[in-house]
């Protein structure tokens, strides 16, 4: 162990948690651009009028799409909070020592926000429908 | 202590990534956290904001926009929200070619088609967000 940090310093070699919490990042990123394509050009529809923007973003208000909505919520609060242990990581070195401990903290914080965010906007869904 | 280069840039199999020490790789690493940074509040805030609070997304229509947009404060922050996750977003797509895409030209052809949409989508958003004017629509 001695030898392997004088060679590597603090090196992370992975882990489960570590290949999850790097694979849900890229998925949530990647995710999130694609949206942001789309957001652009349904925003930008503003610019032909309110018969075209209304319309287009009505298409948000269908029930479907706004239990998608939970989701690319999820996935903007996920990709922020994976992102804040990244840069603790990058940043405080030592820290990837705590590295399991960093991902169940993301993990929890995770939870703990959607929790709520997902009662509030589930319930508007759900009193769209019935 | 020597080691083989791959051809896909990792010394061997089983280690990390190198941080970059100098050059494009670097800045590209350093931006990814500093707009990192600012994307925490910037879109964070937007999707608490649109999406959360109040009636979320049903509120939001032409009407809510025109008000919404008659604040400076609101444009600015769109146009950096827009700026910022267009260039965050293309850098990190980049690196996701870089792992997937072998090939020399793939990795060219799909960085551009990126490039090139994003590039489009920026222009766009930028001409909406500073030159919109509700009043045009108002008989």
């Amino acid at each position: 162990m001695a030898k392997r940090s004088a060679e590597f310093g603090t090196l992370y070699k992975g882990s489960l948690t570590g290949q999850l919490s790097w694979i849900a990042h890229r998925v949530t990123g990647v995710g999130v651009l694609l949206f942001l394509f789309a957001h652009i050009v349904d925003t930008a529809l503003v610019g032909w009028g309110p018969e075209a923007y209304n319309k287009v973003v009505g298409v948000y208000h269908h029930p479907i799409i706004q239990i998608l909505e939970i989701g690319l919520v999820g996935a903007v609060i996920y990709h922020a909070l994976n992102g804040i242990r990244i840069m603790i990581m990058d940043f405080w070195p030592r820290s990837v020592l705590h590295h399991t401990k960093l991902v169940g903290a993301t993990v929890f914080l995770f939870l703990a926000s959607m929790a709520p965010i997902t009662y509030i906007m589930g319930r508007r869904v759900l009193e769209r429908l019935f | 202590m020597a080691v083989a280069t791959r051809t896909d840039g990792l010394p061997t199999p089983r280690e990390s990534r190198k941080r970059p020490g100098s050059g494009f790789e670097l800045w590209s690493w350093l931006f990814m956290r500093i707009s990192g940074i600012v994307l925490l509040f910037l879109a964070v805030g937007h999707v608490l904001i649109m999406h959360v609070m109040e009636e979320g997304v049903e509120r939001v229509d032409f009407n809510f926009v025109a008000e919404r947009w008659g604040s400076p404060f609101w444009r600015t922050w769109d146009w950096m929200m827009l700026t910022l996750a267009l260039l965050h977003g293309i850098n990190g797509v980049r690196v996701v070619v870089q792992d997937y895409v072998r090939s020399p030209g793939g990795r060219i052809a799909w960085n551009s088609v990126f490039v090139i949409v994003g590039f489009a989508l920026f222009v766009l958003g930028t001409i909406i967000v500073f030159t919109f004017d509700p009043a045009a629509f108002r008989m």
